[in-house]
């Protein structure tokens, strides 16, 4: 019955966007600045459809109506209600409809919104997302289709991979999502732009609120994920340079290059190819990465199944995608004239993009390097967080210094004299840094670098917030907080990584041990049941031996049913200054626990600084909104 | 559309990148394994983890009839789990030999770890960066190997050893 409802609304689906680029294409050769109250008409068909088939998939998983597949293979009765839902973009058919919903809804609220700019530019946006629509609709149709039924109807479904069942993770595909598939409106804009000659200041504004949507959404759909593989998978980290985290940076150096440039694109009115070859990138890598990941040419904790064919037609697309975006690039490209001086604010936003391209190679290097080398010469490697720890991490320190210096000086040409500033500056970071050194502790040439950068970011920062309040100038804040969060999330990333103590040994039940200034007595296990896993808990009661600060942890064994695996959830106490994070592991056939103890500095800092950074792109849009 | 050289580039670094992806899904069976039983293991050179001196190459492995190359780490859980069956194999069963890889892990970590629960191994080699690991096409541990003494793959277990797999090895080297 679900599989009906949910095949027939998506065949609808197809044949509106069919429509809506036959009833576009022909409307582009009726002159005038409105577009068809048609094509309104069936956009909002569209929209509706799209939204109800999702519904529909929800529905199923909701009910447990295991007549369909994917429900079968993704579900299971005894699940909390929260992840039946969760389910629904937990693998990988129901999240390509997840795909084609943020398709067809920026496709809809980009023709809705942008009614003040081009009838022809808006109409070829229009065209060229609904070919996209297609193509990833064609996908869902002969490849990955959620809604296949299976006969007979199975009782029971296989039940969701229990570190899939997390809160974190529920909300994080959704957000990268919009992050990444929303990529795909300035994708068509870019197109539609090249096609239809609108171009310049008008082009840039018609597309900003876009691209800082989708920044927003990528950023915190990256911290999301990341703040989940600290606490759940166990390791105490929070970045493995795994490859689908380099996957989902790839259009995230690309967008951010984007949301710079573009300032000067609007401001300025040049850049406007430059501007055009990121928008186009942005959503190249998105669609790589998912390439990359779904078809299995990488493998990584990220396993949805990998399925070659998927990855022929994924491949396939791609290769249109990227040609003929190539061909209508090359078709319309001019040579452009930059006259901005050296001391300028265009020359350091260029920078930052310098940087970000720098980076999107490292990154794209390192997870391409051994998929050619495989294809080449049949040697395997791999390539993990040594090679981008090296090539990323010295190149930070002049990144931060220019990301303070930069929004200093004024468009075209800037007679600020900045100088003293910056080295009255720098000198204050010195001092700070030899603080550090002299409490906590030596390190490096080079960790002296970076947190001299970074102090030296943060307190420009301070200084600029400063200026702000005396002059409330609402653009600047949302730059300043950004700037400040990544100056803040490298430094605290920095001491984390110095002063992080770490200690593995076995304990039974009843034992103490002492490591660094703790002492930990492990008091009890207890067992409790719930409603699709036994949880076997710990107790442990930590004494700091410095203060006589008495805190108990418990960190669990989770042995969940369907399907059956063996989960352990870290204990987490967190606290301003440091986090004490302990797992337990049991040791088969004994009835000693592998422990691991950590106690990691500044950790909700990390994450404090890295939302900032996202927050820097959410005040902007607020403010935009109050503009109008 | 005018000709140039750096479109001409352009395009068929993009063309060969894609034709290098195309080539990838073919590789499906990238980090399979299993195509390994039946082949020769590659030539190696390892160190053993307390001695700088002593080392250890496939020439060694010809003079036991069966030798079970086991791939371990201190930091490793499942590791602990199967290490059992190991001890069980070198105590009761002559006819194999144990050769422990002691993977991306830290000397002393090591020793300890098997001060703690016993050591099984004939040979402890020490692979510090894995890339030894790597010749023998492992990606990650624990992993076992079992060669006879042409030095051809006749078993491989991925993830910890089991009852089913212990007594299979058994049955094998009888």
């Amino acid at each position: 019955m679900l599989s009906n409802i949910g095949i027939s609304l998506v065949v609808l689906v197809l044949i509106l966007s069919f429509l809506i680029i036959y009833t576009a294409s022909i409307d582009l050769k009726i002159s005038g600045q409105n577009i068809k109250g048609k094509i309104y008409k069936l956009s909002l068909y569209q929209i509706t459809f799209t939204i109800l088939s999702f519904f529909t998939l929800i529905i199923g998983f909701i009910n447990s109506d295991f007549s369909l597949i994917n429900v079968y293979e993704n579900s299971h009765t005894t699940k909390p209600l929260f992840y039946k839902i969760a389910g629904t973009w937990g693998n990988h058919e129901g999240s390509l409809l997840l795909w084609v919903n943020i398709l067809v809804i920026f496709s809809y609220l980009f023709l809705v919104f942008n009614y003040t700019h081009d009838k022809k530019f808006r109409l070829y946006t229009l065209i060229f997302q609904n070919i996209l629509i297609l193509g990833f609709l064609i996908f869902l149709l002969i490849n990955s289709n959620p809604f296949n039924s299976i006969y007979p109807i199975p009782v029971e479904g296989l039940g969701l991979n229990p570190i899939l069942q997390d809160p974190a993770l529920a909300i994080h595909p959704p957000l990268l999502y919009v992050g990444f598939v929303g990529c795909s409106i300035y994708f068509s804009a870019a197109m539609a732009s090249l096609l239809s000659g609108y171009d310049g200041k008008l082009f840039a504004r018609s597309i900003k609120t876009w691209v800082k949507i989708s920044w927003c959404f990528q950023t915190l759909g990256i911290i999301v994920g990341s703040i989940w593989a600290y606490y759940e998978l166990g390791w105490g980290g929070f970045w493995f340079w795994d490859p689908v985290e380099n996957a989902s940076l790839l259009p995230w150096f690309a967008i951010t290059a984007l949301m710079h440039s573009l300032l000067v694109l609007e401001k300025r009115n040049t850049l406007y190819f430059w501007v055009i070859i990121l928008c186009l990138s942005t959503f190249i890598l998105s669609v790589t990465g998912t390439f990359l990941v779904r078809s299995g040419i990488l493998n990584s904790v990220h396993t949805f199944a990998s399925d070659p064919s998927r990855g022929i037609y994924i491949l396939f697309f791609l290769s249109i995608m990227i040609l003929s975006s190539l061909t209508i690039f090359f078709l319309k490209y001019k040579k452009e004239n930059y006259n901005f001086t050296l001391k300028s604010r265009e020359t350091f936003i260029l920078v930052n993009n310098w940087f970000m391209v720098f980076f999107l190679v490292t990154v794209l290097i390192g997870m391409l390097y051994p998929i050619f080398l495989d294809v080449l010469t049949n040697v395997k490697i791999s390539v993990g967080p040594p090679f981008f720890n090296i090539v990323i991490i010295p190149l930070v320190v002049p990144f931060m210094v220019l990301m303070a210096i930069g929004p200093k000086f004024g468009w075209v040409k800037s007679k600020d004299k900045i100088f003293y500033k910056v080295l009255f500056l720098i000198l204050g970071a010195i001092v700070i840094n030899l603080f550090i050194i002299y409490f906590f502790g030596t390190y490096s040439l080079l960790s002296n670098l970076i947190f001299i950068a970074a102090i030296f970011l943060i307190l420009h920062s301070f200084l600029d917030i400063k200026k702000f309040i005396k002059n409330k100038r609402n653009t600047e804040l949302a730059r300043i907080i950004s700037h400040l969060g990544f100056g803040l999330l490298v430094f605290f990333i920095g001491i984390n990584h110095q002063f992080s103590l770490e200690e593995d040994f076995n304990l039974k039940v009843g034992e103490t041990k002492k490591t660094y200034n703790y002492k930990i007595n492990f008091n009890n296990i207890k067992i409790k049941e719930n409603k699709n896993y036994k949880a076997v808990i710990g107790n442990f009661k930590l004494t700091n031996l410095n203060n006589n600060l008495v805190q108990y942890l418990n960190p669990e064994i989770r042995i969940y049913s369907n399907p059956e695996t063996l989960t352990y959830e870290a204990a987490i106490k967190t606290k301003i200054t440091s986090d004490l994070y302990l797992t337990m592991s049991n040791v088969s056939r004994s009835d000693y626990y592998n422990i691991k103890f950590q106690n990691k500095p500044f950790m909700v800092w990390i994450w404090i600084s890295a939302l900032m950074i996202a927050l820097g792109g959410f005040i902007q849009l607020s403010f935009k909104k109050n503009e109008n | 559309m005018k000709i140039s050289i750096t479109k001409i580039i352009i395009f068929s670094a993009v063309i060969f990148v894609l034709i290098i992806f195309w080539q990838g899904l073919k590789k499906d069976k990238n980090y399979d394994t299993k195509s390994l039983i039946g082949s020769k293991i590659s030539n190696f050179n390892l160190m053993e983890i307390n001695n700088v001196d002593q080392y250890i190459s496939e020439e060694d492995l010809k003079k036991n009839k069966y030798t079970l190359i086991n791939f371990f780490a201190s930091w490793c859980a499942p590791c602990r789990i199967e290490h059992e069956y190991l001890l069980n194999l070198s105590n009761k069963y002559q006819q194999i030999k144990i050769i422990g890889i002691n993977f991306k892990d830290k000397k002393n970590n090591a020793n300890s770890f098997l001060k703690e629960l016993g050591n099984p191994y004939d040979f402890v080699g020490k692979d510090a960066d894995g890339k030894i690991s790597i010749l023998f096409g492992i990606y990650g541990i624990p992993e076992s190997i079992l060669v006879n003494d042409e030095l051809t793959v006749i078993k491989k277990i991925v993830g910890p050893i089991n009852q089913i797999q212990f007594e299979d090895i058994l049955k094998i080297t009888k």
